[in-house]
């Protein structure tokens, strides 16, 4: 196969792309780059485009603007970025309509790149009264490697991912031949991204030896944990990082057709990946004869239609065929037996993904980062009660706190920390005591959760963690897919007996049974989803028990956020008598004469927090 | 209805693995899955109705009641959760005067919850018809939904 193989055709494509990157970054005009992602989108990046485009038509100014991904800083966006011919780039945070028809005004029409803007600049050059970007503290423990190209690429543009080393690890794959691609994925100690972190090389080598001559490579791009992202943002800002490492991938196991099995949550990852997959074929990079090597290689996508269940592989496998989504036993394991029956492997978008930077800048590269156990770069949601929300990529080994409070800037208001919670509905809640813990595979699975697919969940003294145990069992209870008894049964059980703590009705006997149950739950359930939902009340238990007391034996929530054990009051000394809670108040509960201190009528009161966040002098208050 | 079918049948070969595209585009051209097109999907198919209905009920996706104009998915994900998401959807079921899972009367709103929608750095969100709106407050949700309440929302 590899005989035949002549990377003439290759050089080819690279030498267009490169002419075309050069071309828009060394042109005579500014570059605007908009971050219209979703994530860009939801915060107004499509109107922010719309207003640089009418601003420069509107004054004659010739400029090239492109819309790009994300860079992962949410609680930025939108973010703007513009390169002047000479100079660095500005990256801009919190753009309006209104600031960009100002920054036409100012810094490209003019020279001011007004700096209060700004975020930091990147590229040679520096301006006064702006940071280096990768100097500000969000980007300074960060090593961006998977989402290199997210938010400086245009996403529709497969010769933009070309010019920079996209597609070279598939060439390098098609020169070194299969088992040699395998060894050196081996050699970078590459664990999966998915959650369980098997040895990627592993996985590949059981499929590559089972015999038949029909294999399948499906990526799974379901992303079903609720606080997670990563995958979207790769797809949405590099699709072809994806597809590169999924062409390797079926290339080593030696599977003629892939399946990328994406949630139907993702409009827009699914429109860039059907673009990227079209471009892909037109370049020769996918479909018959890969670069004329031989290896004929096609993907489909499949739209996911909505079941968490489905991020386990044989639930997977089983929606392709177009069956209900529910689990099997294995052994078989997919490797032998997956889809249609034949050997198939399933690998995480970020796994494939890294599997193309493995094999474009060899295993040792890969490797640099990370600890003996787990290598490489990681990327990260990080989400909730923390200041600078966003994704991020940091080497494997970090300690949660520096995540949390150096790159995160740390908890919102700066109020405690109480907790962050890792791996999803599968994973648990490490307690501030336990910042110091390495994120790596083993040291969160020593803490009782699970690395996960990436989701990071910071919680501060307002959140109560029997409700957000409460609220992980609702979740696991709703997409438990009903097969087999401990999980679907057990789940509900379990969620029975947390909606009685936190409306205090909890018996003192209830903790030991939770845990009780849970590991019954853990050791009898089918498959993955039913072994780990029982992972957020067993963490919560062993590291917030007296929380779990409080509720039971005092009947208070700590946390005042438990609606059944909380009250709202007026202080008389604070109101104004303004009556604006008594405006907002849905059930009439709030009286009182203007200017006149008002009172609650615990009786109509439905604590829906109307009044309390109506109330500007913060006379409403809540206890328990 | 009969010739609409036909049309989104029309890019399938027709395989029983082909189901959940097959239900997805039906439902993308009507909204809903009525039960005329779940019986003509298991004929064209070629699969028994039970096994059409069997999966059609699996997934969340899929609907057997026509939904209203303006879709809303408020999101219920963790991030969401964390900050506010069950106020913020009281506050829309008050605004819209449905429930979730609730389609108004006069088909102008259906309102749901989903368990993602992946834009967590900016939560508490939700989606109208592919539009996320994020960092919902309760003051944003009435803005969102002002024309709701003057066309006779419940209060």
């Amino acid at each position: 196969m590899t005989g035949r193989f002549d990377n003439g055709s290759f050089d080819r494509i690279v030498r267009r792309a490169r002419e075309k990157w050069d071309a828009l970054q060394s042109g005579q005009c500014p570059v605007i780059l908009v971050g219209t992602a979703t994530c860009g989108r939801s915060a107004g990046s499509l109107e922010v485009l719309e207003a640089f485009r009418e601003e420069t038509a509107r004054r004659g100014l010739d400029c090239r603007l492109v819309e790009v991904g994300c860079i992962g800083l949410c609680y930025a966006e939108p973010i703007v970025s513009i390169a002047k011919p000479s100079g660095p780039t500005v990256f801009y945070s919190g753009v309006t309509a209104e600031m960009a028809v100002e920054l036409v005004e100012s810094y490209l029409a003019g020279d001011d790149p007004l700096p209060d803007y700004a975020l930091g600049t990147t590229g040679s050059g520096t301006i006064d009264g702006i940071p280096e970007l990768y100097q500000t503290p969000v980007f300074v423990g960060q090593v961006r490697r998977t989402l290199r190209n997210c938010g400086f690429i245009d996403p529709s543009e497969i010769d933009h991912c070309i010019a920079g080393g996209g597609y070279t690890g598939l060439v390098n794959a098609l020169e070194t031949g299969a088992e040699r691609t395998i060894d050196e994925v081996k050699a970078s100690g590459l664990r999966g991204r998915g959650g369980a972190g098997f040895p990627t090389w592993r996985k590949w080598l059981f499929c590559r030896e089972a015999p038949g001559d029909e294999k399948y490579m499906v990526c799974n791009a379901d992303e079903g944990d609720p606080g997670a992202f990563m995958n979207r943002s790769l797809l949405e800002g590099d699709p072809h990082a994806l597809l590169e490492g999924m062409v390797i991938a079926g290339y080593a196991i030696g599977a003629g057709h892939g399946y990328i099995y994406c949630r139907a949550e993702y409009p827009l990852a699914l429109e860039r990946l059907r673009l990227a997959l079209q471009q892909a074929e037109e370049y020769g990079l996918l479909g018959d004869d890969i670069l004329g090597s031989g290896f004929d290689f096609h993907i489909k996508i499949k739209e996911g239609a909505g079941a968490f269940v489905c991020g386990e592989e044989t639930a997977l496998i089983a929606s392709i065929e177009g069956q209900r989504g529910m689990p099997r036993p294995r052994p078989p394991f997919p490797a032998v037996s997956g889809l249609w029956g034949k050997p198939t492997i399933i690998n995480n978008v970020e796994t494939l993904a890294s599997v193309s930077l493995i094999l474009q800048n060899g295993a040792d590269w890969f490797a640099e980062y990370g600890t003996e156990q787990s290598k490489g770069t990681k990327t990260f949601a990080l989400v909730g009660k923390v200041k600078r929300t966003g994704l991020v990529e940091v080497p494997l080994g970090i300690t949660l706190r520096k995540m949390i409070f150096d790159i995160g800037g740390g908890t919102l208001d700066d109020k405690p920390l109480k907790a962050v919670q890792t791996g999803g509905p599968s994973g648990g809640c490490i307690p501030a005591s336990l910042l110091d813990t390495p994120v790596d595979y083993d040291s969160l699975g020593a803490a009782g959760s699970i690395m996960g697919s990436g989701g990071m969940v910071v919680m501060d003294d307002e959140t109560c963690m029997v409700d957000f145990a409460r609220y992980f069992l609702d979740f696991a209870q709703k997409e438990s897919c009903g097969e087999c008894v401990p999980c679907r049964l057990g789940t509900k059980q379990l969620l029975n007996i947390l909606e009685d703590i936190t409306a205090g009705k909890g018996r003192p006997e209830d903790i030991d049974l939770l845990v009780e149950l849970g590991e019954a739950i853990k050791q009898g359930s089918l498959c993955g989803l039913g072994q780990t939902a029982p992972n957020p009340v067993l963490t919560t238990i062993r590291y917030f028990r007296d929380e779990y007391l409080e509720h039971i034996l005092e009947h208070r929530c700590p946390a005042v956020d438990c609606r059944a054990l909380i009250r709202f009051v007026i202080d008389e000394q604070l109101c104004i008598g303004c009556t604006a809670c008594a405006k907002v108040c849905p059930t009439g509960a709030i009286s009182g004469e203007k200017k006149e201190p008002h009172t609650i009528d615990q009786e109509k009161c439905i604590k829906c927090h109307a009044c309390y966040e109506a109330c500007r002098p913060a006379a409403v208050q809540k206890s328990s | 209805m009969n010739d609409r079918l036909e049309s989104v049948f029309s890019s399938f070969e027709g395989g029983a693995g082909e189901l959940i595209p097959i239900l997805q585009a039906v439902q993308a051209e009507f909204g809903y899955l009525p039960e005329q097109a779940m019986v003509e999907t298991a004929r064209f198919a070629r699969v028994p109705q039970s096994r059409v209905y069997a999966v059609a009920t699996f997934y969340a996706q899929f609907r057997f009641t026509p939904i209203g104009r303006t879709h809303v998915m408020l999101c219920r994900g963790t991030a969401c959760h964390v900050r506010g998401a069950p106020r913020i959807l009281e506050e829309v079921e008050r605004h819209l005067g449905i429930k979730e899972g609730e389609t108004s009367e006069d088909l102008e709103y259906s309102l749901e919850t989903v368990a993602c929608i992946g834009a967590c750095g900016l939560s508490p969100c939700l989606m109208t018809n592919k539009k996320v709106e994020a960092k919902l407050t309760p003051k944003k949700v009435k803005k969102l939904f002002a024309a709701r309440r003057t066309e006779g929302g419940r209060e």
